[in-house]
């Protein structure tokens, strides 16, 4: 891979991913051995978190420390972020620290970008605004790769807040790379303008879009944006889109869910669903540590 | 006594070749073939003498925020650019909701003897959409308009009050037309691009329902208003059918309206974060159909000069707007003219002619006994647009690298010719 970045999906082709998902899988048996890689020893990692994400930072920090980097972790809350340094300042100042990647989630789009084009270091997208979160998608394909021999052809139906979600919209690239054919269903409150643009089909009616579906894939609902008036209730919501395992009886009988976490039980997922046998909430889990060494040792090695 | 010579004099009703005669600070004589012993006769021979341009709508961040702009800056730029009259907007800080802000800007301009610099005062006390200000006194202070653009004013009744307090004075009220509540915390046109990039939208109705509230406020109060920065189809037809309903209503638009769509905020750009935003190929050609057939009134630059470390932030955090006096005639003259969309003259009376009647400015057109406001233009020159050469303290410019023609070669203001 020859980038210096992994700033979204859109920016990798399909051998790429593949070359991705290869090293994810090989460093996949190495955490299942119970084994580390020191490949990056000596190397130093930032984690750089303008939003809160307890989950996300630690797969990071776990996948950079398994493969020998020390990991520094600014806090925005209480670094000098919070005096009102810039995104720039912070970047040229980490840089002068000697990191090799920067990791970073900002609740604004093409945030890493700019920081990208500041540093010299590697920087990582862990999530900006409504615009990308390449390793999430990159963890999907793992997982899904684990249990469907292909991708290509495989009917994959995303259901909830299309329109604020980064998830959605890097998954739509990434699955759609891979050949499979994806399904965006939500009310059309929750999804985003020419929402063909992202490249998927869209329906507002979920029994119609799960129809035969391999991947179920419901987001989580952001319970604040029911004072935006986008969603009445929970329980609508859930009367409508939530994934129960009623409905799930339309999908492909190997069908599997997914879902990037935290779930809200009885929202957009029932609790049956997420701990039943088509479920591989658990599984994604650790296939984003995996995802994320090796994103981390191609970025940090094509730089030297 | 000087004679630019040879040129070809442009005016919104015609274009002749004629030599223009200017003393004492007017226009003498526009004829060919003048001789006169012991004048400064200036070869103008294949240039284009327009009456000197006036800007409607600028920011010159003066008081208050003068390490963005402040008036010597903005009147050098607004010079450079073929200006020699503009009207500044009163969201600085504090904000020119008072007679003596307004007299600081007139004292300013008067000392600084550049282009020259009208100002607008607010709508309401502090802007904040409540109180009138005290619009007589800001008038006989040298307030040639009212506007409270940026932050526009919400209450409907407030508005009505305003239209029909400021019609007492003669006053034009100008109105950034945008309902807050559809446009919430949006940063670039909804729609496509947003979609992609994943930068929240602004509905085009954010300006258009806000747009068809205020004709029908003027109407309701047989008041003028001019709508600032029209951007969507939507907004042209609605300014259209009012119009041909006889509301005074008058509207501007920009040079990156007619020049530029959303596509460019597609690599994050904060240049283009623009207020309201840039939209798509359709508004593109509905601006443009409105200006060829007199819907649109004016093109205006809505110049909004920042620094280059506040444009340099997260899209979000960057601050809206992007400097325009230096590169609107070269804007219009390379996406309009020269495209066969206008003539020469249409653009005369777009931006001369058409502010100075709407406002009741001097200057406008070049004819005898008028002031000598005059901007000379060599339309062969082509030049790429470098920000770093700007004489405003603003480099922000949505334009950066783009290759124009048409280059404003000298200027004159009430028959001196300033340098550029």
């Amino acid at each position: 891979m020859k980038h210096k970045d992994l700033l979204g999906i859109k920016d990798l082709s399909r051998g790429e991913l593949t070359e991705i998902l290869d090293l994810a899988t090989y460093m996949r048996d190495i955490i299942d051995r119970g084994e580390k890689d020191n490949s990056l020893r000596g190397k130093n990692v930032a984690t750089l978190f303008y939003e809160n994400s307890t989950r996300t930072r630690n797969s990071f920090e776990l996948a950079a420390k398994n493969l020998g980097a020390t990991t520094t972790s600014v806090s925005v809350a209480v670094s000098s972020v919070q005096k009102g340094e810039s995104l720039v300042d912070t970047g040229k100042t980490l840089d002068a620290l000697g990191m090799d990647a920067m990791i970073i989630r900002h609740q604004v789009a093409g945030a890493p970008r700019l920081l990208a084009e500041t540093v010299r270091a590697s920087v990582l997208n862990a999530g900006d605004g409504m615009n990308e979160h390449p390793t999430q998608a990159l963890l999907d394909l793992m997982t899904a790769l684990r249990h469907f021999d292909s991708l290509a052809g495989l009917k994959v139906v995303i259901v909830g807040d299309i329109k604020h979600s980064r998830v959605a919209r890097s998954n739509v690239e990434a699955f759609g790379k891979m050949g499979a054919f994806v399904t965006l269903c939500a009310p059309y409150t929750l999804l985003p303008e020419m929402v063909e643009r992202l490249g998927a089909k869209y329906e507002t009616d979920l029994d119609t879009a799960i129809a035969g579906a391999d991947i179920v894939m419901p987001l989580r609902l952001q319970l604040e944006r029911m004072n935006q008036a986008l969603f009445p209730s929970i329980e609508e919501y859930h009367k409508f889109y939530g994934i129960t395992s009623k409905r799930l009886k339309l999908a492909s009988p190997d069908a599997i869910v997914m879902h990037p976490g935290p779930i809200n039980r009885e929202a957009e997922i029932a609790g049956d669903v997420a701990d039943g046998d088509k479920s591989v909430i658990e599984e994604q889990v650790t296939n984003g540590v995996a995802v994320r060494m090796a994103v981390l040792k191609l970025l940090i090695e094509a730089r030297n | 006594m000087i004679i630019l010579k040879d040129g070809t004099v442009v005016n919104a009703d015609s274009i002749v070749k004629a030599d223009v005669v200017i003393e004492d600070g007017v226009i003498k004589a526009v004829e060919r073939d003048v001789n006169v012993y012991d004048a400064e006769v200036i070869d103008c021979y294949g240039k284009l003498i327009f009456p000197g341009f006036i800007d409607m709508h600028c920011h010159l961040r003066d008081p208050g925020q003068t390490y963005k702009e402040d008036i010597e800056s903005g009147s050098k730029a607004a010079l450079a650019g073929g200006y020699t009259a503009v009207c500044c907007m009163p969201n600085t800080k504090p904000p020119i909701d008072n007679a003596a802000l307004v007299s600081y800007v007139r004292t300013k301009s008067n000392e600084v003897g550049g282009a020259e610099i009208y100002p607008i005062g607010c709508i309401t006390r502090g802007m904040e959409g409540k109180e009138l200000c005290e619009y007589g006194m800001m008038k006989a202070s040298g307030a040639v308009a009212i506007s409270d653009d940026g932050l526009p004013v919400q209450n409907g009744a407030v508005m009505l009050n305003a239209l029909k307090y400021a019609k007492t004075f003669g006053l034009t009220v100008i109105s950034h037309s945008e309902d807050k509540t559809i446009s919430g915390n949006g940063v670039v046109n909804e729609g496509e691009n947003a979609t992609a990039s994943g930068l929240r939208g602004i509905p085009r109705s954010a300006e258009s329902a806000a747009i068809a509230r205020e004709v029908l406020l003027a109407e309701e109060a047989r008041a003028s208003i001019h709508i600032a920065h029209v951007s969507t189809a939507q907004s042209v037809d609605i300014i259209r059918n009012a119009k041909k309903r006889g509301v005074s209503v008058t509207c501007e638009t920009c040079p990156h309206y007619f020049s530029a769509t959303d596509d460019e905020i597609l690599s994050y750009n904060t240049n283009a974060k623009i207020n309201p935003p840039l939209r798509t190929e359709s508004d593109v050609e509905a601006i443009i159909a409105g200006l060829a057939d007199g819907t649109i009134d004016v093109i205006a630059t809505d110049h909004a000069p920042h620094h280059a470390d506040e444009k340099r932030r997260e899209f979000d955090f960057a601050p809206f707007g992007t400097v325009g006096l230096e590169t609107a005639f070269s804007l219009a003259y390379t996406n309009l003219v020269m495209n066969d969309v206008l003539s020469l003259s249409d653009v005369a009376r777009l931006m001369s002619k058409k502010p100075a009647e709407i406002l009741g400015l001097p200057g406008g057109e070049i004819k005898i006994g008028a002031r000598a406001d005059i901007a000379v233009i060599d339309p062969d020159e082509e030049y790429t647009v470098d920000p770093q050469a700007f004489k405003s303290k603003g480099k922000n410019t949505l334009f950066d690298g783009w290759r124009l023609k048409g280059r404003v070669i000298k200027v004159f203001v009430g028959g001196v010719e300033k340098e550029i």
